[in-house]
């Protein structure tokens, strides 16, 4: 063999050799939605660049939440990047639990993601978690049984003119309710939906001195009007349904208005799926007057723990998959209605994006939403549908619980109020906040 | 005319357990039906029983987004080596409960069913802790050791019972016959109980198999079985009910096909000692 034979071999090897040594293997644990798996379908783009390699650990939300809070507060180590929301990330920011996403690089264009989306995942000015997709709340409604009605949809609809659009387009005897909302229990379910609703009466969770504030009036308000509208409009059963089950009503043509999250807008819009694909228009989440919609906010956004070995690794796979160039590769392969939205300012300046029927709609709400300023009076928290403080999930899951026997006429109204109030007051005060 | 009786109430007893067993069978069977249709389908508002076009579509997306030989392999190590781990613990102890009891035995035997009653959730975090310590996270043989001794109490309390079925005598003529403690377990007691050992071991390796709440909180990618398989297509912002149901059915199809040929056994070993 000659010189030259030899010394180009051992280069090769030796190439081979740093590239096995840097290239690592991620656990990334997500999400089981749309676009999270879609993201799975792509990963040999991401290796093919890096030559990282991946392993998807999918779970359902609040499996996904459980188990990430479970290896994040011990240390676990089992995952590299992990799937979480706008709740935790603030909090565990705050903690020190996740790396911070500095030293992004230019390529990667950090200012180009939406200021709601960065400042709901940042605390301190620091970004902790890269938006993959973000999403509000809007009006969804059936143009066609609309019009029936006699009824024209603003843009920007009042609670007022939901209640009787509703109440003109339920058709009991076709099996049509005017409006289908989420009434489950559950936090992230009715919870939820009911603590976007109540900004725009007026209410708050906590006043600034952290006291619970079901008591007021601002609260029976938006309870009352909600059970009376559902009661009058709604489906049977309502106080069991979430996103899914509202979904299901909404697709096979059941449901006159639907306000739910603004990803919901490519389900119901999708001819495979829905029977009502062609009669769907959209509109703002709803208001009082009070300066505030009832719309929220929400990110599902990539974060790496502290403690992870891979570092370097992770943070290249969070700017490839919150990229520019992977809503290209998306777009490319399976048209701009299918890419990660909500997240990047430069998608909504994209001549091809705008033909997509609910995207204006989509960043309206987004950027009507402000997590740091949610409640016509002042309060102490961040966020829209949730206060973003750790013991908020366990409240607000308690609380949600009481809201919904007394949409199932368990209980009055008053009722779950007072319940809510002490339920509260007591957690607040077993955790140091009074 | 009495045996007109007879045969009227074995009628209507049969059609009574058919119904009784059609009932609880549904689910499975509504899920294994929904897995052949679409989406669209699957939430159709009458639901479609059994006219719509059947598809396999659903099988090919979970085939491709999921590997599910290595779930499978995961499950079947999981389920096996805890249940045969906890039988091997479980003999000695039933042995000396069943043949030697001491006056404080019956506490014994309730203390260790008691365990069952805590909610597992409440140790999830010293037991996370510990497996770190270990760097037994995400591996089959943590997973193996956790789940064996979830299901001891079980394995010991089933043993227990048919053990006291077999007369001591027996096992006296054998010490009498100068057989070993060793030898008088493995060669006269084990065989005279392996129908209750075979029931035993049938019945915690289903419940190892379907045991969801260790196996998704302890793993992540690479000792994830098949409860974290179906765990993967749940979704409460999305309706995937039929691509859910698809990996429901290939999921529960092994342990389905196992309790179809070993029901004579299984129900032999749930009603022995149940009448005397």
């Amino acid at each position: 063999m000659s010189l030259k034979k030899v010394l180009g071999v051992t280069t090769a090897l030796s190439m081979l050799a740093v590239t096995g040594a840097l290239a690592e293997t991620l656990t990334i644990a997500t999400v089981n939605n749309g676009d999270m798996i879609r993201m799975q379908k792509y990963t040999d783009d991401f290796t093919k660049k890096t030559g990282h390699d991946v392993e998807w650990v999918t779970l359902e939300e609040n499996v996904l939440r459980q188990r990430v809070t479970t290896d994040i507060t011990t240390r676990g180590g089992a995952f590299d990047i992990m799937t979480i929301g706008m709740y935790e990330t603030p909090i565990w920011g705050k903690n020190g639990w996740l790396v911070p996403l500095n030293g992004l690089s230019a390529e990667y264009d950090v200012d180009d993601i939406l200021p709601a989306m960065s400042g709901g995942l940042s605390y301190d000015g620091t970004l902790y978690a890269a938006p993959f997709y973000g999403e509000s709340s809007m009006v969804m409604y059936r143009a066609d049984l609309m019009k029936k009605a006699g009824m024209d949809m603003p843009e920007a609809p009042t609670w007022d003119f939901i209640r009787k659009a509703a109440a003109a387009m339920t058709d009991r005897a076709n099996e049509i309710n005017g409006i289908c909302l989420r009434g489950k229990a559950g936090w992230g379910e009715g919870g939820a939906f009911i603590t976007a609703m109540s900004n725009s009466f007026g209410a708050r969770w906590f006043d600034e001195d952290w006291n619970a504030q079901f008591d007021t009036d601002e609260w029976a308000n938006t309870l009352n009007f909600y059970k009376g509208m559902m009661e009058e409009s709604g489906p049977p059963g309502y106080a069991t349904n979430g996103f899914n089950e509202n979904l299901s009503l909404f697709q096979q043509g059941k449901c006159g208005m639907w306000i739910d999250a603004t990803v919901a807008a490519s389900f119901v819009t999708n001819p495979n799926d829905s029977t009502v694909a062609d009669k769907v228009g959209f509109a703002l989440a709803p208001d009082n007057g009070l300066g505030k919609r009832s719309n929220w906010l929400w990110a599902w956004a990539l974060a790496i723990p502290s403690g992870t070995q891979k570092e370097d690794a992770a943070k290249q796979f969070i700017e490839w998959a919150t990229s520019k160039g992977y809503i290209e590769l998306v777009a490319e392969n399976e048209g701009w209605a299918n890419v990660p939205p909500g997240a990047r300012k430069s998608l909504y300046d994209n001549p091809n994006y705008k033909d997509v029927p609910f995207a204006k709609m989509t960043l309206d709400s987004i950027l009507s939403a402000d997590p740091n300023d949610s409640t016509v009076k002042p309060s102490p928290y961040v966020g829209i549908q949730f206060a973003a403080i750790p013991e908020f999930a366990g409240i607000a899951t308690e609380v949600s619980q009481e809201f919904s026997a007394a949409y199932a006429g368990q209980q009055t109204v008053e009722e779950a109020l007072e319940k809510a109030q002490a339920i509260t007051d007591e957690a607040m005060e077993a955790a140091g906040y009074k | 005319m009495a045996r007109d009786v007879t045969n009227n109430r074995k009628i209507i007893n049969t059609a009574a357990a058919w119904a009784i067993g059609l009932l609880i069978f549904f689910p499975i069977l509504w899920t294994i039906l929904t897995s052949f249709k679409t989406e669209a389908q699957a939430i159709n508002d009458p639901p479609l029983f059994l006219f719509f076009d059947w598809t396999l579509e659903n099988y090919a997306v979970v085939q491709e987004r999921s590997n599910y030989g290595r779930f499978l392999w995961n499950s079947i190590m999981i389920a096996g080596g805890s249940t045969v781990l906890g039988i091997i613990i479980a003999i000695p102890a039933a042995w000396s409960m069943a043949f030697v009891p001491s006056k404080r035995t019956k506490d014994i035997l309730l203390w260790m069913l008691s365990t069952k009653m805590l909610p597992a959730v409440g140790v999830l975090y010293p037991i996370y802790l510990i497996f770190i310590q270990f760097g037994l996270l995400d591996s089959v043989l943590g997973l193996t050791v956790v789940l064996m001794l979830i299901n001891l109490p079980i394995i010991v309390w089933m043993l227990y019972t048919y053990f006291r079925e077999i007369p001591g005598e027996i096992l006296e003529a054998a010490r009498m016959d100068g057989a070993s403690l060793s030898s008088e377990i493995l060669y006269v007691l084990t065989p005279m109980a392996i129908p209750g050992i075979a029931s035993t071991l049938l019945l915690n390796f289903i419940l190892a198999w379907n045991e969801a709440f260790w196996t998704l909180n302890l793993t992540a990618a690479k000792a994830a079985p098949l409860t974290a398989f179906i765990a993967s297509y749940s979704s409460p912002e999305g309706l995937f009910y039929a691509k859910l149901s698809a990996a429901s059915t290939m999921a529960i199809l092994p342990i389905l096909i196992l309790g179809w040929f070993s029901q004579k056994q299984l129900v032999r070993g749930l009603t022995f000692g149940a009448v005397k």
